[in-house]
Protein backbone atom coordinates (compact mmCIF):
# COMPACT_ATOMS: atom_id res chain seq x y z
CA UNK A 1 0.00 0.00 0.00
CA UNK A 2 1.56 3.31 -0.94
CA UNK A 3 0.86 6.57 0.81
CA UNK A 4 0.05 9.46 -1.42
CA UNK A 5 2.57 12.19 -0.69
CA UNK A 6 1.06 15.51 0.23
CA UNK A 7 2.93 18.16 -1.72
CA UNK A 8 0.78 20.91 -0.21
CA UNK A 9 1.66 23.03 2.78
CA UNK A 10 0.30 20.59 5.37
CA UNK A 11 2.42 19.48 8.30
CA UNK A 12 2.75 15.82 9.07
CA UNK A 13 3.45 13.70 12.12
CA UNK A 14 4.71 10.17 12.36
CA UNK A 15 2.69 8.01 14.69
CA UNK A 16 4.38 4.96 16.21
CA UNK A 17 2.12 2.10 17.25
CA UNK A 18 4.20 0.91 20.18
CA UNK A 19 2.13 -2.21 20.60
CA UNK A 20 3.27 -3.39 17.15
CA UNK A 21 6.84 -2.07 17.05
CA UNK A 22 9.42 -4.82 17.34
CA UNK A 23 12.59 -2.66 17.05
CA UNK A 24 13.53 -3.86 13.56
CA UNK A 25 14.99 -0.41 13.10
CA UNK A 26 14.22 0.28 9.44
CA UNK A 27 12.51 3.55 10.35
CA UNK A 28 15.55 4.87 12.20
CA UNK A 29 17.70 3.90 9.23
CA UNK A 30 15.44 5.68 6.74
CA UNK A 31 14.81 8.74 8.94
CA UNK A 32 18.03 9.28 10.88
CA UNK A 33 17.32 13.03 11.06
CA UNK A 34 14.23 12.36 13.14
CA UNK A 35 14.83 9.04 14.83
CA UNK A 36 17.56 7.60 17.00
CA UNK A 37 17.31 4.25 18.81
CA UNK A 38 17.00 3.75 22.57
CA UNK A 39 18.85 1.37 24.91
CA UNK A 40 16.79 -1.54 23.61
CA UNK A 41 16.72 -0.60 19.92
CA UNK A 42 13.27 1.06 19.81
CA UNK A 43 12.84 4.27 17.76
CA UNK A 44 13.52 7.41 19.76
CA UNK A 45 12.28 10.76 18.53
CA UNK A 46 15.21 13.16 18.53
CA UNK A 47 12.93 16.05 19.45
CA UNK A 48 11.53 14.09 22.41
CA UNK A 49 7.96 14.41 21.20
CA UNK A 50 5.27 11.79 21.41
CA UNK A 51 4.11 12.30 17.80
CA UNK A 52 7.16 13.02 15.66
CA UNK A 53 6.90 16.17 13.57
CA UNK A 54 7.95 15.49 9.98
CA UNK A 55 9.15 18.53 8.03
CA UNK A 56 8.00 18.69 4.43
CA UNK A 57 11.47 17.93 3.11
CA UNK A 58 11.42 14.56 4.88
CA UNK A 59 7.87 13.52 4.13
CA UNK A 60 8.82 11.32 1.22
CA UNK A 61 11.36 9.50 3.40
CA UNK A 62 8.77 9.17 6.15
CA UNK A 63 6.40 7.62 3.65
CA UNK A 64 9.07 5.11 2.71
CA UNK A 65 9.63 4.31 6.38
CA UNK A 66 5.91 3.70 6.83
CA UNK A 67 5.92 1.26 3.90
CA UNK A 68 9.15 -0.40 5.00
CA UNK A 69 8.11 -1.25 8.55
CA UNK A 70 7.55 -5.02 8.61
CA UNK A 71 5.19 -4.70 11.59
CA UNK A 72 3.04 -1.93 10.05
CA UNK A 73 3.77 0.01 13.19
CA UNK A 74 3.96 3.43 11.56
CA UNK A 75 1.38 5.84 10.24
CA UNK A 76 1.87 9.24 8.75
CA UNK A 77 -0.79 11.67 9.90
CA UNK A 78 -1.16 14.70 7.66
CA UNK A 79 -3.01 17.87 8.55
CA UNK A 80 -4.26 19.92 5.65
CA UNK B 1 -17.27 26.87 48.16
CA UNK B 2 -20.52 28.14 46.75
CA UNK B 3 -22.57 27.55 49.91
CA UNK B 4 -23.84 30.54 51.88
CA UNK B 5 -21.25 31.37 54.55
CA UNK B 6 -22.26 29.84 57.83
CA UNK B 7 -24.13 26.91 56.34
CA UNK B 8 -22.70 23.51 55.56
CA UNK B 9 -23.60 21.63 52.43
CA UNK B 10 -24.32 17.99 53.07
CA UNK B 11 -21.82 16.09 50.96
CA UNK B 12 -23.36 12.69 51.57
CA UNK B 13 -24.78 12.18 48.13
CA UNK B 14 -23.63 8.93 46.56
CA UNK B 15 -23.55 6.50 49.46
CA UNK B 16 -26.75 7.34 51.31
CA UNK B 17 -28.83 4.22 50.69
CA UNK B 18 -28.93 1.61 53.44
CA UNK B 19 -29.33 -1.40 51.12
CA UNK B 20 -28.39 -1.86 47.45
CA UNK B 21 -31.80 -2.99 46.19
CA UNK B 22 -33.99 -1.07 43.79
CA UNK B 23 -36.72 -0.33 46.33
CA UNK B 24 -34.29 1.36 48.74
CA UNK B 25 -32.75 3.28 45.84
CA UNK B 26 -36.12 4.61 44.67
CA UNK B 27 -37.21 5.47 48.16
CA UNK B 28 -34.09 7.53 48.86
CA UNK B 29 -33.42 9.07 45.45
CA UNK B 30 -36.87 9.25 43.93
CA UNK B 31 -37.80 8.54 40.35
CA UNK B 32 -35.48 9.20 37.43
CA UNK B 33 -36.58 11.35 34.51
CA UNK B 34 -34.39 11.76 31.45
CA UNK B 35 -33.48 15.44 31.12
CA UNK B 36 -34.35 17.22 27.90
CA UNK B 37 -30.71 17.99 27.15
CA UNK B 38 -28.27 15.95 29.16
CA UNK B 39 -25.21 17.49 27.51
CA UNK B 40 -26.21 21.05 28.48
CA UNK B 41 -27.13 19.96 31.96
CA UNK B 42 -23.77 18.30 32.51
CA UNK B 43 -22.02 21.29 31.02
CA UNK B 44 -23.75 23.61 33.46
CA UNK B 45 -22.97 21.27 36.32
CA UNK B 46 -19.29 21.18 35.35
CA UNK B 47 -18.92 17.47 36.06
CA UNK B 48 -15.52 15.99 35.23
CA UNK B 49 -14.63 12.33 35.01
CA UNK B 50 -13.83 10.43 38.18
CA UNK B 51 -11.64 7.74 36.67
CA UNK B 52 -8.46 9.75 36.99
CA UNK B 53 -8.22 11.90 33.87
CA UNK B 54 -10.90 14.41 34.93
CA UNK B 55 -12.06 15.08 31.39
CA UNK B 56 -15.22 17.23 31.14
CA UNK B 57 -18.06 14.72 31.00
CA UNK B 58 -20.35 16.86 28.83
CA UNK B 59 -17.67 17.14 26.16
CA UNK B 60 -17.19 13.41 25.95
CA UNK B 61 -20.92 12.85 25.73
CA UNK B 62 -21.33 15.53 23.06
CA UNK B 63 -18.58 13.96 20.97
CA UNK B 64 -20.17 10.52 20.72
CA UNK B 65 -21.64 10.17 17.29
CA UNK B 66 -25.27 9.47 17.93
CA UNK B 67 -27.38 7.26 15.71
CA UNK B 68 -24.53 4.98 14.74
CA UNK B 69 -25.00 2.02 17.07
CA UNK B 70 -23.15 3.58 19.95
CA UNK B 71 -22.14 1.61 23.01
CA UNK B 72 -22.01 2.98 26.54
CA UNK B 73 -19.77 1.51 29.20
CA UNK B 74 -19.60 2.02 32.97
CA UNK B 75 -16.02 1.27 33.95
CA UNK B 76 -15.71 -0.19 37.44
CA UNK B 77 -12.50 -2.17 36.93
CA UNK B 78 -10.55 -0.14 39.50
CA UNK B 79 -7.14 -1.71 38.84
CA UNK B 80 -5.49 0.75 41.24
CA UNK B 81 -4.58 -1.21 44.40
CA UNK B 82 -4.88 1.85 46.63
CA UNK B 83 -8.41 2.62 45.47
CA UNK B 84 -11.62 1.06 46.75
CA UNK B 85 -14.18 3.71 45.88
CA UNK B 86 -15.61 2.09 42.77
CA UNK B 87 -16.21 -1.24 44.44
CA UNK B 88 -17.73 0.58 47.42
CA UNK B 89 -20.11 2.52 45.20
CA UNK B 90 -21.03 -0.59 43.21
CA UNK B 91 -21.78 -2.57 46.36
CA UNK B 92 -23.72 0.17 48.12
CA UNK B 93 -25.45 2.02 45.29
CA UNK B 94 -25.36 0.01 42.07
CA UNK B 95 -28.61 1.59 40.89
CA UNK B 96 -27.09 5.05 40.81
CA UNK B 97 -24.42 3.72 38.47
CA UNK B 98 -27.01 1.93 36.35
CA UNK B 99 -29.22 5.04 36.25
CA UNK B 100 -26.27 7.05 34.94
CA UNK B 101 -25.55 4.37 32.34
CA UNK B 102 -29.20 4.38 31.24
CA UNK B 103 -29.20 8.17 30.95
CA UNK B 104 -26.10 8.39 28.77
CA UNK B 105 -27.28 5.39 26.76
CA UNK B 106 -30.55 7.15 25.99
CA UNK B 107 -28.75 10.40 25.19
CA UNK B 108 -26.64 8.78 22.45
CA UNK B 109 -29.20 6.24 21.28
CA UNK B 110 -26.89 3.42 22.30
CA UNK B 111 -27.78 -0.11 21.32
CA UNK B 112 -25.44 -1.78 23.79
CA UNK B 113 -24.74 -0.99 27.44
CA UNK B 114 -22.03 -2.62 29.52
CA UNK B 115 -20.93 -2.46 33.12
CA UNK B 116 -17.38 -3.72 33.54
CA UNK B 117 -16.52 -4.91 37.04
CA UNK B 118 -14.10 -7.19 38.90
CA UNK B 119 -15.20 -10.80 39.40
CA UNK B 120 -16.28 -10.42 43.04
CA UNK B 121 -18.74 -7.69 42.06
CA UNK B 122 -20.39 -9.61 39.23
CA UNK B 123 -23.10 -11.15 41.47
CA UNK B 124 -24.21 -7.90 43.13
CA UNK B 125 -24.28 -6.00 39.84
CA UNK B 126 -26.03 -8.82 38.00
CA UNK B 127 -28.67 -8.80 40.72
CA UNK B 128 -29.16 -5.06 40.33
CA UNK B 129 -29.36 -5.37 36.54
CA UNK B 130 -31.94 -8.13 36.99
CA UNK B 131 -34.11 -5.85 39.14
CA UNK B 132 -34.25 -3.34 36.28
CA UNK B 133 -34.91 -5.78 33.49
CA UNK B 134 -38.15 -4.19 32.35
CA UNK B 135 -37.30 -0.57 32.94
CA UNK B 136 -34.04 0.15 31.11
CA UNK B 137 -34.27 0.72 27.37
CA UNK B 138 -31.36 -1.57 26.62
CA UNK B 139 -30.38 -4.68 28.55
CA UNK B 140 -27.18 -4.10 30.47
CA UNK B 141 -24.43 -6.62 29.93
CA UNK B 142 -22.20 -7.38 32.92
CA UNK B 143 -18.62 -8.08 31.86
CA UNK B 144 -15.90 -9.26 34.19
CA UNK B 145 -12.67 -7.28 34.38
CA UNK B 146 -9.45 -9.14 35.15
CA UNK B 147 -7.60 -8.22 38.31
CA UNK B 148 -4.71 -6.31 36.75
CA UNK B 149 -3.55 -2.72 37.00
CA UNK B 150 -4.16 -1.94 33.32
CA UNK B 151 -7.51 -3.76 32.98
CA UNK B 152 -9.41 -0.49 33.54
CA UNK B 153 -7.43 1.57 31.03
CA UNK B 154 -9.89 2.88 28.49
CA UNK B 155 -8.60 1.01 25.45
CA UNK B 156 -7.95 -2.13 27.51
CA UNK B 157 -11.68 -2.10 28.24
CA UNK B 158 -12.41 -1.66 24.54
CA UNK B 159 -10.13 -4.54 23.69
CA UNK B 160 -11.83 -6.78 26.24
CA UNK B 161 -15.31 -5.81 25.05
CA UNK B 162 -14.32 -6.45 21.45
CA UNK B 163 -13.47 -10.02 22.41
CA UNK B 164 -9.76 -9.61 23.03
CA UNK B 165 -7.57 -9.39 26.14
CA UNK B 166 -7.85 -6.50 28.61
CA UNK B 167 -4.70 -4.85 27.30
CA UNK B 168 -4.34 -1.28 26.03
CA UNK B 169 -4.57 -0.54 22.34
CA UNK B 170 -2.77 2.00 20.21
CA UNK B 171 -4.63 5.29 20.10
CA UNK B 172 -5.01 6.59 16.63
CA UNK B 173 -8.73 7.32 16.60
CA UNK B 174 -10.85 8.73 19.41
CA UNK B 175 -13.09 6.07 20.90
CA UNK B 176 -16.10 8.37 20.72
CA UNK B 177 -15.76 7.98 16.96
CA UNK B 178 -14.62 4.37 16.80
CA UNK B 179 -14.28 2.11 19.82
CA UNK B 180 -15.68 -1.32 20.59
CA UNK B 181 -16.09 -3.19 17.30
CA UNK B 182 -15.52 0.12 15.54
CA UNK B 183 -18.64 1.64 17.10
CA UNK B 184 -18.82 5.07 18.79
CA UNK B 185 -18.11 4.33 22.43
CA UNK B 186 -18.76 6.33 25.58
CA UNK B 187 -16.82 5.08 28.56
CA UNK B 188 -17.24 6.64 32.00
CA UNK B 189 -15.99 5.62 35.40
CA UNK B 190 -18.79 4.21 37.57
CA UNK B 191 -18.59 7.12 39.99
CA UNK B 192 -19.05 9.55 37.12
CA UNK B 193 -22.19 7.62 36.16
CA UNK B 194 -23.41 7.97 39.74
CA UNK B 195 -22.97 11.74 39.67
CA UNK B 196 -24.81 11.92 36.33
CA UNK B 197 -27.75 10.10 37.93
CA UNK B 198 -27.90 12.61 40.77
CA UNK B 199 -27.45 15.67 38.57
CA UNK B 200 -30.35 14.49 36.41
CA UNK B 201 -32.54 14.44 39.50
CA UNK B 202 -31.38 17.50 41.38
CA UNK B 203 -29.92 19.80 38.76
CA UNK B 204 -26.69 21.64 38.05
CA UNK B 205 -27.06 24.26 40.77
CA UNK B 206 -27.52 21.59 43.39
CA UNK B 207 -24.40 19.84 42.15
CA UNK B 208 -22.36 23.04 42.26
CA UNK B 209 -23.48 23.87 45.79
CA UNK B 210 -20.57 21.71 46.96
CA UNK B 211 -16.99 21.90 45.78
CA UNK B 212 -15.17 24.76 44.11
CA UNK B 213 -15.83 26.77 40.97
CA UNK B 214 -13.28 24.84 38.91
CA UNK B 215 -13.89 21.49 40.60
CA UNK B 216 -17.57 21.47 41.50
CA UNK B 217 -19.34 18.70 43.34
CA UNK B 218 -18.23 15.86 45.52
CA UNK B 219 -15.94 12.90 45.07
CA UNK B 220 -15.25 9.56 46.71
CA UNK B 221 -11.88 9.39 48.42
CA UNK B 222 -10.04 6.21 49.42
CA UNK B 223 -7.77 6.99 52.34
CA UNK B 224 -5.30 4.41 53.62
CA UNK B 225 -1.83 4.02 55.13
CA UNK B 226 -1.02 5.58 58.51
CA UNK B 227 -4.63 6.39 59.43
CA UNK B 228 -6.82 4.85 62.13
CA UNK B 229 -9.72 3.78 59.91
CA UNK B 230 -8.76 3.35 56.29
CA UNK B 231 -11.79 3.55 54.04
CA UNK B 232 -13.90 5.34 51.48
CA UNK B 233 -15.71 8.59 52.25
CA UNK B 234 -17.39 11.25 50.18
CA UNK B 235 -15.94 14.75 50.28
CA UNK B 236 -16.42 18.04 48.47
CA UNK B 237 -13.60 19.20 46.22
CA UNK B 238 -11.74 21.95 48.00
CA UNK B 239 -11.69 20.19 51.36
CA UNK B 240 -8.16 19.79 52.68
CA UNK B 241 -6.05 16.65 52.77
CA UNK B 242 -6.26 17.04 56.55
CA UNK B 243 -10.05 16.77 56.39
CA UNK B 244 -9.74 13.57 54.35
CA UNK B 245 -7.36 12.12 56.93
CA UNK B 246 -9.76 13.13 59.72
CA UNK B 247 -12.64 11.30 58.08
CA UNK B 248 -10.41 8.21 58.15
CA UNK B 249 -10.10 8.50 61.90
CA UNK B 250 -7.09 10.77 61.79
CA UNK B 251 -3.45 9.77 61.46
CA UNK B 252 -2.24 6.82 63.51
CA UNK B 253 1.13 8.48 64.12
CA UNK B 254 3.36 11.15 62.59
CA UNK B 255 3.05 11.23 58.78
CA UNK B 256 5.86 12.46 56.53
CA UNK B 257 4.07 12.58 53.18
CA UNK B 258 0.89 11.57 51.38
CA UNK B 259 0.59 9.87 48.03
CA UNK B 260 -2.15 11.65 46.13
CA UNK B 261 -3.83 10.12 43.07
CA UNK B 262 -2.67 6.54 43.44
CA UNK B 263 0.25 4.64 41.98
CA UNK B 264 0.37 7.00 39.00
CA UNK B 265 0.08 10.01 41.29
CA UNK B 266 2.55 12.05 43.25
CA UNK B 267 3.99 12.31 46.75
CA UNK B 268 3.19 15.52 48.59
CA UNK B 269 5.27 16.23 51.69
CA UNK B 270 3.94 17.06 55.13
CA UNK B 271 3.26 19.37 56.82
CA UNK B 272 2.40 21.26 53.61
CA UNK B 273 -0.04 18.56 52.51
CA UNK B 274 -2.25 18.93 55.59
CA UNK B 275 -3.78 22.26 54.57
CA UNK B 276 -3.69 21.63 50.86
CA UNK B 277 -7.12 21.70 49.21
CA UNK B 278 -8.00 18.65 47.16
CA UNK B 279 -8.52 20.43 43.85
CA UNK B 280 -6.64 20.50 40.57
CA UNK B 281 -5.39 24.04 41.06
CA UNK B 282 -4.15 23.49 44.58
CA UNK B 283 -2.36 20.21 43.88
CA UNK B 284 -0.83 21.15 40.54
CA UNK B 285 2.30 22.86 42.00
CA UNK B 286 3.17 19.50 43.57
CA UNK B 287 2.78 17.66 40.28
CA UNK B 288 -0.32 16.03 41.75
CA UNK B 289 -4.03 15.97 40.91
CA UNK B 290 -7.14 14.69 42.72
CA UNK B 291 -7.36 11.92 40.10
CA UNK B 292 -9.43 9.03 41.39
CA UNK B 293 -9.40 10.33 44.95
CA UNK B 294 -6.65 8.15 46.38
CA UNK B 295 -4.72 9.33 49.44
CA UNK B 296 -2.11 7.14 51.14
CA UNK B 297 -0.44 8.42 54.30
CA UNK B 298 3.23 7.47 54.67
CA UNK B 299 4.30 7.15 58.31
CA UNK B 300 7.32 9.10 59.48
CA UNK B 301 9.13 5.93 60.50
CA UNK B 302 9.09 4.51 56.96
CA UNK B 303 11.56 5.25 54.19
CA UNK B 304 9.83 7.09 51.34
CA UNK B 305 12.35 5.84 48.81
CA UNK B 306 11.84 2.23 49.85
CA UNK B 307 8.06 2.64 49.68
CA UNK B 308 8.39 4.11 46.20
CA UNK B 309 10.74 1.33 45.10
CA UNK B 310 8.07 -1.17 46.06
CA UNK B 311 5.42 0.59 44.00
CA UNK B 312 7.79 0.87 41.03
CA UNK B 313 8.44 -2.87 41.20
CA UNK B 314 4.70 -3.48 41.12
CA UNK B 315 4.17 -1.10 38.21
CA UNK B 316 6.97 -2.74 36.23
CA UNK B 317 5.46 -6.14 36.88
CA UNK B 318 2.04 -4.88 35.74
CA UNK B 319 3.27 -3.75 32.32
CA UNK B 320 1.15 -5.22 29.55
CA UNK B 321 4.45 -6.11 27.88
CA UNK B 322 3.26 -4.98 24.50
CA UNK B 323 5.49 -1.96 24.09
CA UNK B 324 9.27 -2.13 24.20
CA UNK B 325 10.06 1.01 26.20
CA UNK B 326 7.60 -0.06 28.93
CA UNK B 327 8.40 -3.77 28.89
CA UNK B 328 12.15 -3.22 29.14
CA UNK B 329 12.31 0.28 30.55
CA UNK B 330 10.12 -0.04 33.63
CA UNK B 331 11.95 -3.02 35.12
CA UNK B 332 15.28 -1.29 34.47
CA UNK B 333 13.92 1.89 36.06
CA UNK B 334 12.59 0.02 39.10
CA UNK B 335 15.82 -1.92 39.50
CA UNK B 336 17.97 1.21 39.28
CA UNK B 337 15.72 3.11 41.70
CA UNK B 338 15.84 0.15 44.07
CA UNK B 339 19.60 0.58 44.27
CA UNK B 340 19.07 4.19 45.30
CA UNK B 341 16.53 3.12 47.88
CA UNK B 342 18.92 0.61 49.38
CA UNK B 343 21.60 1.61 51.80
CA UNK B 344 24.65 1.11 52.30
CA UNK B 345 26.60 3.70 50.39
CA UNK B 346 28.02 1.28 47.85
CA UNK B 347 24.59 1.14 46.25
CA UNK B 348 23.64 4.83 46.10
CA UNK B 349 25.83 7.17 44.03
CA UNK B 350 25.14 10.47 42.21
CA UNK B 351 25.70 8.65 38.90
CA UNK B 352 22.86 6.37 39.85
CA UNK B 353 20.58 9.37 40.34
CA UNK B 354 21.49 10.61 36.87
CA UNK B 355 20.87 7.17 35.42
CA UNK B 356 17.42 7.00 37.05
CA UNK B 357 16.58 10.40 35.59
CA UNK B 358 17.86 9.39 32.17
CA UNK B 359 15.78 6.21 32.15
CA UNK B 360 12.71 8.10 33.35
CA UNK B 361 13.03 10.60 30.49
CA UNK B 362 13.57 7.72 28.09
CA UNK B 363 10.38 5.83 28.85
CA UNK B 364 8.11 8.83 29.45
CA UNK B 365 5.55 9.13 26.64
CA UNK B 366 6.74 6.05 24.75
CA UNK B 367 4.00 3.47 24.91
CA UNK B 368 0.49 2.77 23.66
CA UNK B 369 -0.93 3.92 26.99
CA UNK B 370 0.10 6.17 29.89
CA UNK B 371 1.52 3.45 32.10
CA UNK B 372 5.14 4.57 31.58
CA UNK B 373 4.09 8.22 31.98
CA UNK B 374 2.32 7.61 35.28
CA UNK B 375 5.23 5.57 36.59
CA UNK B 376 7.64 8.39 35.75
CA UNK B 377 5.39 10.93 37.46
CA UNK B 378 5.49 8.92 40.68
CA UNK B 379 9.23 8.47 40.50
CA UNK B 380 9.95 12.15 39.88
CA UNK B 381 7.70 13.18 42.75
CA UNK B 382 9.61 10.78 45.03
CA UNK B 383 12.97 12.29 44.05
CA UNK B 384 11.54 15.67 44.98
CA UNK B 385 9.53 14.84 48.10
CA UNK B 386 12.22 12.58 49.56
CA UNK B 387 15.27 14.62 48.58
CA UNK B 388 16.55 14.61 52.15
CA UNK B 389 16.29 10.83 52.26
CA UNK B 390 18.13 10.72 48.96
CA UNK B 391 20.94 12.85 50.36
CA UNK B 392 21.15 10.56 53.39
CA UNK B 393 21.28 7.46 51.20
CA UNK B 394 24.02 8.99 49.11
CA UNK B 395 26.10 9.37 52.25
CA UNK B 396 25.40 5.84 53.37
CA UNK B 397 22.66 6.36 55.94
CA UNK B 398 18.89 6.20 56.03
CA UNK B 399 16.60 8.67 57.82
CA UNK B 400 14.03 6.01 58.56
CA UNK B 401 13.08 6.17 62.20
CA UNK B 402 14.80 9.48 62.77
CA UNK B 403 11.76 11.68 62.22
Amino acid sequence: MSQRVDTGSGTATLHIDWSRCDRRGLCAELLPELLDRDDWGYPLARDGSREVAVPRALQRHATEAVSACPLLALRLRRSR
Amino acid sequence: MNATPGTTVDVRRLLVVSTPDLAAHEQVHGPLFAPHDLVSLLREAGLHGHGGAAFPTWRKLAAVRAGRNAIVVANGAEGEPASAKDRTLLRIAPHLVLDGLALVGAAVGATRAVVYVPSDLVPVISRAVGERRFRDRIAVQVVEAPDTFVAGEETAVLSRLSGGPALPLDKFTRIVDSGVDGRPTLLNNVETMGHIALIARHGAEWFRAAGTKEDPGTFLATVSGAVRRAGVHEHAYGETVGALLDAAGGVSGPVQAVLVGGYHGAWVPMPAAMDLAVSRESLAPYGAAPGAGVVVALPADACGLAATAQVLDYLAQQSARQCGPCQFGLPRLAETFRQLATVPRAAATPTLVEEVQRLAALVDGRGACRHPDGTVRLLRSALSAFRNDLAAHLSGTCMKGER
